[in-house]
């Protein structure tokens, strides 16, 4: 495993790189101005390999649709890495001077034929064949990007190590036009992890279980900092539903919508003694919180964002909060206060001093240097380093070599069955957001895509005797919801798929499943089983509009 | 911005003389490339630097001297060859650019209604026209173009305003690659145009913008925006939008302190590019009627209103009470991935120096 949960190439490389390897990310939707960069790369002369089980709009400037079977992405990346270690396609000097573990990887990959691999994942033997001499031949000016359509499985984790163990066969780290590139997906996602809100890191990707890192943070913080690393937030659902957590703060996040198998993270909240929720809107949890504070949006907040590409940007407030709303800053230093651990930190460029004071990463990027340069890409390790475009770059020197896991094909939690037949899949669409809490209140976005709908094959629908644009019920093993019915080809036969960013009429995530990755604890939003039918004698809404996407 | 570390200078090998100043440019470069590093600069009307030339407007005319030749060459389309001399603005160019000035004057409405200029400032097409004293009366109005009638939220097209430069059919042609516009007929009968009748919302168009952007004149405006907001008084922030991961630049409008819209910030990273969601839903929300004001206490099953110092004591008390009886680990904080990262160090910082565990996560997992 190599790097941080970060691009480790830039977005505008993206443009010049010659193959683009693009897996479980529906880019030009949920990232539109990133998919800017892949189009121009492809009119350059660059070959496009797109891996998604739907028929995503990208596809139709990919040389190469990989068009698997939901959830069965390890065995085609392992069988690709097999047909680049017999065909010696690799980067020999690369694996041996900076890697780890490959021998005993391509030993676990030798089972992994394309014909094997074909069996389980729906790709043509030739095209795996095919797919790997390109990928081979283009490394190391070759770029893998991927987003949550890979780490949103129960083996999401290992789909990532998969992606990654081709990355470092191929030389994709340190080099530029190149890179193994998680593309993330909220705004600020990037600096929330990089400013240690993560059970197990400090602020700059420092381990809380290392013990001189520990001592470094006490010493300036003056207090003694918890020995062992936290538990995640869906552990900590389960905990408080056998009342081991009793309170709860949540800043700036709508738990009960955006989390899978919502009635469970309702029942949770609802069981923990105090919640409290700190927020811009009223939303579904913060209903359920005993203390409700009003938060400052992002026009209204100093700081800073992270992008995906790890560049730190300012945000700064163009108009006063509303009423007696708070930036979350503020918020925060007045609760320290009355915890009895006042901080010296007055604003919110006091609180990003201290963080880069304690984060080599960030150590070099200054306010003033972000208002006069306008955005650093961290690592930044001193005020007269200009960032980094990628990363690992200086790894030959620091020693820190990849490791090759060999990981194994682990099918979703859940399979489609007699009673449950379908596999329904869930993302985004480009013109709402998430849980459309933002989208939601913006004029004429009702016209572009007026409320939820079910991506359904032809032929699935009319074995249902669904049309398009009716209601139809889809129910899981944890809830069923109503929804309008989207007959299309970009839904492969036997695979159903929702947003979720209208809750209050289509919970989407009432029929999520709650497994999730073992290691990451991310949720398995991706697969699920569901049943799909017609509602008899209702009054069909004549509202057969298509999402613009199509 | 800084040249990030691994980033390669491309070498500049042609010398070109602009105005008398020396300059050496990358091979390959056009004239205008010259021009402006040369530290001069010529107007662009019809060309959007992410598409390259288009060579229409006529308006970056300079004069070249080189290899014993002299010639009026269009500087966007023209290559910088070695050892050229430029004049930019000679009276005869001047002269040139006046004239082409006034006769795309004579065939648009006036300047004084510019949608454009009345609400952002300035169009990049009446400042030029401005700049070069080109007169409103010089030429006889011919026929404008007829306005679309196209009931879209989004996009105002008022074509009466058009100069036919192309730029926003470049731009979604082959920057967006969205193919949603495209010219109809030639010369003054060309207009722009979407299939197949001519309504944006039944068309490929994903409402991205970049038309608007890149439109030098008032021809294409923000409808939520244009008329509701006075140039005089428009006030640009430089911030973030507030969406995805991307990060593009944007620069909220504001007017007597309230938020009024948004433009994309070409001086960031992402060059001016934005989706539908930055370019037209990133401030209505933050106005919104349903916006918390105020701290609230649930009692009996129902908020009342409270004040900061009751709100916040409370959650003090509570977090002390489940600390005493449970133990810190009965406390967990949930940062989040759509605040600033300064509230995240500090939401961290809370959960381990405050609470004392390190029961922190964000919402990076969903």
């Amino acid at each position: 495993m190599v790097g941080k949960g970060a691009m480790s190439n830039s977005i505008e490389e993206l443009a010049n790189t010659d193959f683009l390897f693009v897996a479980g990310s529906n880019t030009t939707e949920a990232h539109p101005v990133i998919a800017l960069r892949m189009k121009r790369a492809v009119r350059n002369g660059a070959t496009l390999v797109v891996v998604d089980p739907r028929k995503i709009e990208l596809t139709r400037w990919a040389n190469r649709h990989l068009q698997i079977r939901l959830g069965t992405d390890i065995p085609l990346y392992n069988a690709m890495a097999r047909v680049m270690i017999e065909e010696e396609l690799y980067d020999r000097d690369y694996v041996e001077n900076r890697t780890e573990g490959f021998q005993q990887f391509a030993r676990h990959v030798e089972m992994y034929t394309p014909e094997y691999a074909s069996d389980i994942c729906g790709i043509s033997p030739e095209d795996i064949v095919r797919t790997a001499r390109e990928f081979g031949a283009a490394a190391p000016k070759a770029s893998i990007c991927y987003t949550v359509g890979v780490t949103e499985h129960s083996c999401g984790s290992h789909n990532v190590q998969a992606l990654a163990n081709l990355g470092m066969m191929a030389g994709l780290f340190g080099r530029p036009n190149a890179g193994v590139n998680p593309l993330r997906g909220q705004n600020n996602v990037q600096g929330a992890s990089d400013a240690g809100a993560i059970p197990t890191d400090l602020p700059g990707y420092q381990k809380i279980e290392s013990p001189g890192v520990r001592e470094k943070f006490e010493r300036a913080w003056g207090a003694k900092l918890p020995k062992r690393r936290g538990i995640t937030k869906i552990t900590a659902m389960d905990q408080m539903l056998r009342g081991k957590v009793r309170a709860v703060y949540v800043m700036g996040e709508n738990t009960v919508v955006s989390d899978p198998h919502a009635n469970h993270a309702k029942k949770a909240l609802e069981a923990a003694d105090f919640l409290v929720v700190q927020d811009i809107f009223m939303t579904d949890t913060a209903r359920l919180a005993d203390v409700v504070l009003p938060a400052a949006s992002f026009a209204e907040s100093e700081g800073t964002f992270a992008n995906s590409e790890r560049r730190v940007q300012r945000v700064r407030p163009a108009v006063p909060p509303p009423g007696e709303a708070q930036p979350d800053v503020d918020i925060l230093l007045q609760l320290f206060r009355r915890m009895g651990k006042p901080q010296n930190s007055r604003t919110a460029e006091d609180a990003w001093d201290e963080m880069r004071r304690l984060s080599p990463i960030h150590a070099g990027i200054t306010y003033k240097r972000l208002d006069q340069e306008g955005g650093l890409q961290w690592p930044c390790p001193n005020e007269e380093h200009p960032g980094s475009m990628y990363l690992h770059g200086d790894d030959m020197e620091s020693g820190m070599p990849g490791f090759f896991a060999p990981v194994d094909h682990i099918p979703p939690a859940e399979q489609p069955d007699e009673q449950y037949p379908l596999a329904l899949t869930t993302g985004r669409r480009r013109s709402t957001y998430h849980t459309g809490t933002q989208t939601g209140r913006a004029a004429g976005f009702d016209l572009l895509v007026p409320h939820e709908f079910l991506e359904i094959n032809p032929a699935d629908a009319s074995e249902l005797s669904i049309r398009n644009g009716e209601k139809v019920r889809v129910t899981s093993r944890r809830g069923e919801v109503e929804v309008h019915a989207n007959v299309t080809e970009k839904s492969p036969r036997g695979t159903v798929f929702m947003s979720f960013a209208f809750p209050d009429s289509t919970l989407t995530n009432a029929l999520t499943s709650d497994a999730y990755d073992f290691i990451t604890e991310t949720p398995e939003f991706k697969a699920c089983a569901v049943r799909v039918e017609r509602i008899p004698n209702i009054q069909h809404a004549a509202n057969g509009k298509t999402p613009s996407a199509d | 911005m800084t040249t990030a570390r691994h980033e390669t200078e491309t070498s500049r090998d042609l010398q070109v003389e602009v105005n008398g100043v020396a300059v050496a440019c990358p091979t390959g470069s056009r004239m205008l490339d010259a021009v402006r590093l040369a530290g001069f600069d010529v107007p662009t009307l019809c060309y959007d630097e992410r598409v390259g030339p288009q060579g229409s407007c006529r308006t970056c005319m300079v004069e070249v001297e080189v290899n014993g030749r002299t010639e009026t060459v269009a500087s966007c389309t023209a290559f910088a060859e070695q050892g050229a001399r430029v004049a930019t603005h000679s009276s005869e160019i001047k002269e040139y650019r006046r004239t082409l000035l006034e006769l795309l004057l004579s065939e648009t409405a006036s300047p004084a209604n510019c949608p454009k200029c009345n609400s952002f400032g300035t169009c990049e097409f009446h400042q030029t026209a401005e700049e070069y004293g080109a007169r409103l009366d010089r030429f006889p109005p011919i026929p404008q173009r007829t306005p679309a009638k196209d009931p879209n939220p989004f996009i105002q097209r008022d074509y009466d305003y058009c100069i036919a430069c192309y730029r926003c059919t470049n731009v979604c042609n082959e920057w967006e690659q969205a193919d949603a516009i495209t010219v109809q007929g030639r010369g003054q009968e060309s207009n722009i145009f979407s299939f197949f009748n001519n309504n944006l919302l039944d068309s490929p168009c994903t409402f991205c913008g970049q038309c608007i952007n890149t439109c030098p004149t008032g021809a294409l405006t923000n409808r939520k925006t244009v008329g509701k907001i006075q140039a005089d008084k428009i006030e640009r922030t430089k911030t973030i939008c507030p969406y995805c991961g991307v990060g593009c630049g944007i620069n909220l409008l504001s007017q007597d302190g309230e938020l009024m819209g948004a433009e994309p910030d070409f001086d960031s990273p992402s060059r001016g590019s934005l989706c539908v969601k930055g370019q037209f839903a990133s401030w209505e929300f933050v106005k919104s009627e349903e916006r918390l004001k105020y701290p609230l206490i649930k009692e009996n099953g129902a908020f009342r209103r409270a004040s900061w110092d009751e709100a916040l004591d409370r959650v003090a008390a509570q977090f002390k009470d489940a600390m005493a009886s449970h133990g810190p680990d009965s406390v967990v904080c949930w940062a989040s991935a759509r605040v600033v990262t300064e509230a995240s160090y500090l939401m961290q910082k809370f959960a381990r120096v405050a609470i004392g565990t390190n029961n922190i996560d964000n919402c990076s997992r969903t």
